[in-house]
């Protein structure tokens, strides 16, 4: 946190700095009713040693009328209510920025925390943060981006859209202003499909929320990527509780409680998979923190997320369920014939569809291994009437049984 | 700070499935009687193992958006909201009575106030006989019409059946239907037999169910055969072996469900204001055609 006094110097020493005509300039703002009644409000039965700070200057409530430390330099006494006005509309990036956290935001850690990152509040001067929020600074958060300006009245706004529509007008994109509204816009992706997770790299565009007030910014956040900033707010104080692989499948029940049977104390290359099926910053944005357990860490990458994955998700144990239930098959021998190109062609298959990329072969693109035509050749070729791959029967016994 | 939680179920295959929760959260919100209303999931986000870190309130109050008391109130929703001492005596119910049970949730170290589930609410009689009102598009309807509330049998879940019962019965005092039954899906009297356990030529089919889907949208309809294939969909009404059946789809997609959801927080201790009346006046049928 930057020391008040501190930092009147610090803006004095930049202001004779060499860099003033690169800076960006501080926008002119006028002092709103609102934010000098929070003021006066905030000074009502204050304790007089206990004066409101701002940056750069403190204000407090003495018998005679206020005080301005320092103004020109000294410590003011017996300043009337219309001079403390005129003092504070000087002042005024310094007296919004105060208002806009302290009665705008409000307290609440995960969302202060939010807003006073996106314009680096904890770092940077009000000087610094206006000029920048005079010309809009921006960040991601998933596949968001966030646009924070504020106005001639010190209020912030904020325009959240999703990264690929960054720099397209307004007017060319489906307007919203209620942030719940985002709860449609992230039910489906681009093809229409339902999205089981909230934080999966499939946020369809052509929305934007263009004017949000702090409130409704982290509201329309938070709704796209559900208690993402929640989390990432533990962890930035180092309070993320992570529940492992472990432990969160010996707390599973029900449908569920036998994936805990899956841990055979014969090491995690299981969960390695399962990580790299599911978790992979290709299939979800989250930054997995959770590892087999607190003494052991999986052989797989957790992703460069900006906000924490603290225990695997309702996805994850779903699918781990049915993998528990195959993985508990014995491994055969098949024995069937495929020509190399064949056997690549498997590989391609698999592939595209694990990475995706089915809906980008095109048609009549016969090089691509899970090319449909190819696809359906292979079939046509290497099937029987069952559907069995290279006449195999799937299970010895149905020839048996048949025969 | 008065904080209202409401967890339901999700889908992880359904896009459907969290709209009554999502409809009734903004009904209730638009009565401005918590400062917040946050929705939380089994299957979606937020997960209930997170949904409480979103909460900004003091006064915490966590309804189930569930038909029954069973294995999600008891067990899943007060494990997964880790509420620190949390035991089933803490109801003291007899599968119908729960109420709420004060206690830390340790996500966040702070009071809750968890709730018995939406279904078991006797408000959640109303909500029945309201959805008849919608599905008929009369809100007199009684006279010369069969009421036939449907849900799970004891198979999966004991309570399940109970709370069949408890409404079907409260609707039946109220002699406004010819005549009520309880029907279930996987025991006798079940719900494909439905014209043999019914008189009236007219009968309203509603399912006790919280949100549309497999069960509501597909199997209920081919098993009372309103459809061969629910892919066909169907009329209502439809005639069924000569008896007309009005079929309701899930109770909980019912706009007045929002009055359950607060009639639970109020039980539990919540000051809402008008709210409960507001809710019952903006979500009635229209009279009239």
């Amino acid at each position: 946190m930057p020391e008040p006094t501190s930092d009147a110097t610090a803006d004095e020493g930049a202001a004779a700095d060499d860099d003033t005509e690169t800076a960006p300039e501080v926008p002119s703002i006028d002092l709103p009713s609102d934010a000098f009644d929070a003021v006066l409000d905030a000074l009502d039965g204050r304790d007089p040693n206990d004066p409101l700070r701002f940056e750069g200057f403190s204000v407090a409530r003495d018998d005679g009328g206020y005080v301005l430390d320092p103004a020109d330099g000294d410590r003011q006494t017996g300043v009337s209510e219309r001079e403390l006005h005129e003092a504070l509309d000087e002042r005024a990036p310094a007296v919004t920025d105060w208002y806009a956290f302290e009665r705008v935001v409000g307290e609440f850690g995960p969302r202060r925390a939010f807003l006073r990152w996106l314009e680096d509040a904890d770092g940077a001067t009000v000087a610094t943060r206006y000029a920048a929020l005079a010309e809009g600074i921006e960040r991601a958060w998933g596949e968001l981006k966030i646009t924070a300006t504020v106005t001639d009245r010190g209020e912030r706004r904020y325009d959240v859209r999703h990264a690929d529509d960054a720099g397209v007008p307004v007017d060319e994109l489906d307007r919203y202003d209620d942030p719940l509204d985002a709860r449609e816009l992230v039910k489906l992706d681009e093809k229409g499909r339902y999205r089981p997770l909230k934080t999966a790299p499939t946020l369809a565009g052509g929305w934007v929320f263009p004017d949000l007030g702090p409130r409704d910014a982290y509201e329309a956040v938070e709704t796209v990527y559900p208690a993402t900033v929640a989390n990432w707010h533990r962890e930035r104080e180092g309070e993320l509780d992570v529940s492992h692989w472990r432990e969160t499948m010996e707390r599973q029940s029900g449908i569920y409680g036998v994936v805990k049977t899956w841990d055979r104390g014969e090491g995690h290359e299981h969960v390695d998979w399962v990580a790299e099926a599911c978790c992979d910053d290709s299939q979800c944005l989250k930054r997995r923190e959770w590892e087999y357990d607190d003494e052991t860490d999986l052989n797989v990458d957790g992703g460069d997320g900006a906000f924490p994955c603290r225990e695997p998700c309702s996805v994850v144990v779903s699918a781990a369920r049915k993998w528990t239930r195959l993985e508990s098959e014995r491994p055969r021998t098949y024995e069937f014939d495929l020509t190399p190109s064949e056997k690549e062609q498997v590989e391609d298959i698999i592939d595209a569809v694990a990475d995706g990329r089915i809906d980008e072969i095109r048609e009549a693109d016969t090089k691509e291994g899970a090319n449909r035509y190819r696809t359906r050749f292979l079939r046509a070729k290497r099937f029987d009437d069952e559907g069995n791959l290279g006449g195999v029967p799937t299970e010895p016994a149905e020839t048996g049984d048949e025969e | 700070m008065q904080s209202l939680v409401i967890v339901a179920h999700g889908s992880h295959l359904n896009p459907g499935s969290s709209a009554p929760t999502y409809d009734h959260a903004d009904t209730i919100r638009a009565t401005g009687a918590f400062d917040e209303v946050k929705t939380g999931f089994w299957k979606e986000e937020p997960h209930f193992r997170e949904v409480l870190r979103t909460v900004e309130g003091d006064e915490i109050y966590v309804v189930p958006l569930f038909v029954s008391e069973g294995y999600f109130t008891e067990q899943v929703i007060p494990r997964e909201l880790r509420l620190d001492g949390w035991d089933v005596s803490e109801w003291d119910s007899d599968g119908l009575s729960a109420d709420q049970a004060t206690l830390v949730a340790e996500d966040i170290d702070h009071e809750v106030h968890y709730c018995g589930p939406v279904g078991t609410h006797r408000a959640m009689t109303d909500v029945i006989v309201r959805r008849a009102e919608s599905v008929t598009g009369d809100p007199d309807v009684g006279e010369g019409f069969g009421l036939a509330v449907v849900g799970h049998g004891t198979e999966r879940n004991e309570n399940s059946a109970k709370a069949i019962e408890y409404h079907a019965d409260r609707i039946a005092e109220r002699d406004r239907f010819d005549e009520v039954k309880a029907l279930y899906m996987d025991e006798d009297p079940e719900v494909d037999d439905l014209p043999d356990y019914f008189e009236s030529d007219d009968v309203v089919l509603v399912p006790l169910f919280i949100a549309d889907g497999y069960h509501t949208q597909e199997d209920i309809p081919e098993d009372v055969g309103l459809c061969e294939d629910h892919t066909e969909g169907y009329d209502v009404p439809t005639e069924v072996d000569g008896t007309r059946i009005w079929y309701a789809g899930a109770v909980g997609t019912e706009p007045l469900m929002a009055d359950v959801i607060l009639e639970r927080a109020a039980d539990a201790g919540a000051d809402l204001g008008t709210a409960l009346d507001d809710v019952r006046e903006t979500t009635r049928v229209a009279t009239g055609d």
